[in-house]
């Protein structure tokens, strides 16, 4: 048949996520403690589970408390590019992933064991027609809000105005209070909601139709609605991040939005200081201190003490302040994480030393953390959404690499050791601790 | 034309998700067409929907083609009625991926 045309979206440049933070993240071991006993004095023993989304299929890696002995479990979807997986804090064996490929578009996928087993929404196993006429195969839809004309373009490349193209889902964000209520982040930028378990999606056109949606304009790697974070105190009030456009707010479950960029300086940008506009590569939070925000933009690490409404640059001794990740220890809400990399056109770690920087006083004094971490001709990027940390007493920090290597610190970042070292590159990384 | 079963190879990706193995059979009443074959390929299993065509669109993801009878039907109409060959059974119409890779 001379079939000979081929795959040419093989390289995804600046944009992929990471975890926030301000994830309520799993299940909390209310008691527990690392040696394996709770502190009511009786045998307890947690289970980890890391969540990780690869450019060739999804894995699942347990362990208990200790974190020194892992299962590895997949690949799930093996082929596809999983862009997010993500477990319900209301109910751990809740986990929905993001499946999406160049050739089929999007799938939306859901297990309610924990991962052992996996369906499409609205068309569980087995099944291909559903009873009294349930819609089916509706899981994967994702349809802008067209109703609002404003909303209909978005800036190119080019700086024309081009329509909003649904392309993929990469960020999935859990209620914490109802396993069936969760968020999707998507490419072309929106935010869709779910209220029935994944079957169905319906868009927050309020986002994109606050008035800026015509100046944002798609990073390298798309215009992709990356970053989540719901306030685990304020349940009307989120927090999303958009490459590049910026982070924005809601104080009302997400009818209206704001930007909030104020404080970022971007010299790439015809005006470095605009209200939109940023290449916002992640944030996260603290959930016990929502207010507080982090965030990793294309340069600059920055930080705000008023849920965004301001930013300041925290950058201080890094070697670079380019980079994807950014996250914060589950109980010290002044340690946070990050990972240097090079700058935008060098995407790899400084020197070929793989090094994430530790800040204990909430930014500008960084200490390198390196212990079991290669220091030699090490090429590898942290993508946003491929940090993640444990609620164990003792912090875990996870992360993982496109050269596929998933590292854990059991010590909050003392010590690293790989769980994995020959994954796919790694697209995201998500930690469930159950209890 | 009424009642015809054709028989459809998808391409792997597409079987996993459906749960089906290399060729599926579909009963078709009416014309038997590109556009009448993903109608039908979409009934029977819902799972595919939006994984061969747009759900909004209905047009053709860009990596795939169909071949019928050792012909690329891709960019004929998705009404015109394929070779009469896949509407008795005897030759399939398969739903091609582009080749991923060098």
């Amino acid at each position: 048949m001379g079939l000979t045309f081929f795959s040419t979206f093989g390289l995804r440049c600046t944009s992929l996520l990471t975890t926030n933070t301000g994830r309520v993240d799993g299940i909390l071991q209310i008691f527990g403690s690392n040696d394996g006993f709770n502190r009511m004095g009786g045998k307890f023993m947690s289970t980890v589970r890391v969540l990780v989304g690869t450019r060739k299929g999804a894995f699942i890696l347990t362990s208990d408390g200790k974190r020194k002995d892992w299962k590895v479990n997949g690949p799930h979807f093996a082929g596809w590019e999983m862009y997010h997986l993500k477990g319900s804090s209301a109910d751990p064996n809740r986990i929905y992933a993001s499946q999406t490929s160049g050739w089929f578009g999007q799938i939306i996928q859901r297990s309610d064991d924990g991962g052992k087993t996996w369906f499409q929404p609205g068309t569980p196993p087995g099944e291909t027609t559903g009873p009294g006429g349930t819609p089916k195969g509706e899981s994967n839809k994702f349809v802008y809000d067209a109703a609002r004309a404003p909303l209909t373009t978005h800036q190119w490349y080019d700086g024309k105005q081009h329509p909003w193209e649904f392309k993929r889902v990469w960020h999935l964000e859990p209620s914490p209070s109802d396993p069936d209520t969760v968020y999707a982040g998507v490419e072309d930028a929106a935010l869709f909601r779910s209220t029935d378990g994944g079957t169905s999606w319906h868009e927050l056109s309020g986002l994109r139709g606050h008035g800026t949606g015509p100046n944002w304009q798609p990073g390298a790697g798309g215009l992709c609605l990356h970053t989540i974070i719901l306030d685990p105190k304020d349940p009307n009030r989120m927090f999303i991040a958009i490459s590049a456009a910026g982070a924005f707010r809601t104080d009302d479950g997400g009818k209206t939005w704001k930007p909030i960029n104020r404080g970022l300086f971007s010299q790439y940008i015809p005006d470095p200081r605009a209200e939109v506009g940023h290449c916002v590569h992640h944030i996260a939070m603290n959930a016990g201190r929502p207010g507080v925000l982090f965030m990793q933009k294309h340069w600059d690490v920055m930080r705000s003490d008023d849920a965004g409404d301001n930013w300041h640059e925290v950058s201080g001794n890094l070697p670079t302040d380019f980079g994807f990740v950014i996250d914060v220890h589950a109980h010290e809400p002044e340690t946070i994480y990050v990972v240097p990399i090079k700058s935008d056109g060098e995407h790899f770690v400084p020197d070929g030393k793989l090094r994430v920087y530790r800040s204990r006083t909430g930014g500008n004094e960084w200490e390198a953390l390196t212990h079991g971490l290669p220091q030699a001709n090490c090429y590898v990027n942290i993508l946003r959404d491929a940090m993640a940390v444990d609620s164990l007493d003792s912090c875990g920090v996870y992360f993982g690499t496109t050269g596929g290597q998933v590292y854990c610190s059991a010590d909050a970042g003392d010590t690293w050791n790989p769980i994995v070292r020959d994954l796919p590159a790694v697209l995201s990384v998500e930690v469930q601790t159950i209890a | 034309m009424t009642g015809a079963t054709i028989r459809v190879v998808l391409p792997p990706h597409l079987r996993a998700l459906a749960h089906v193995g290399s060729e599926i059979q579909l009963a078709i009443s009416g014309p038997v067409t590109i556009r009448s074959v993903v109608d039908a390929v979409e009934a029977s299993y819902p799972m595919l929907r939006g994984t061969i065509r747009d759900h909004l669109t209905q047009q053709r993801r860009p990596f795939l083609r169909f071949f019928a009878c050792g012909e690329d039907v891709t960019h004929e109409s998705p009404d015109a009625p394929l070779p009469e060959a896949v509407v008795s059974g005897a030759e399939p119409l398969l739903v091609v991926g582009a080749i991923a890779g060098g």
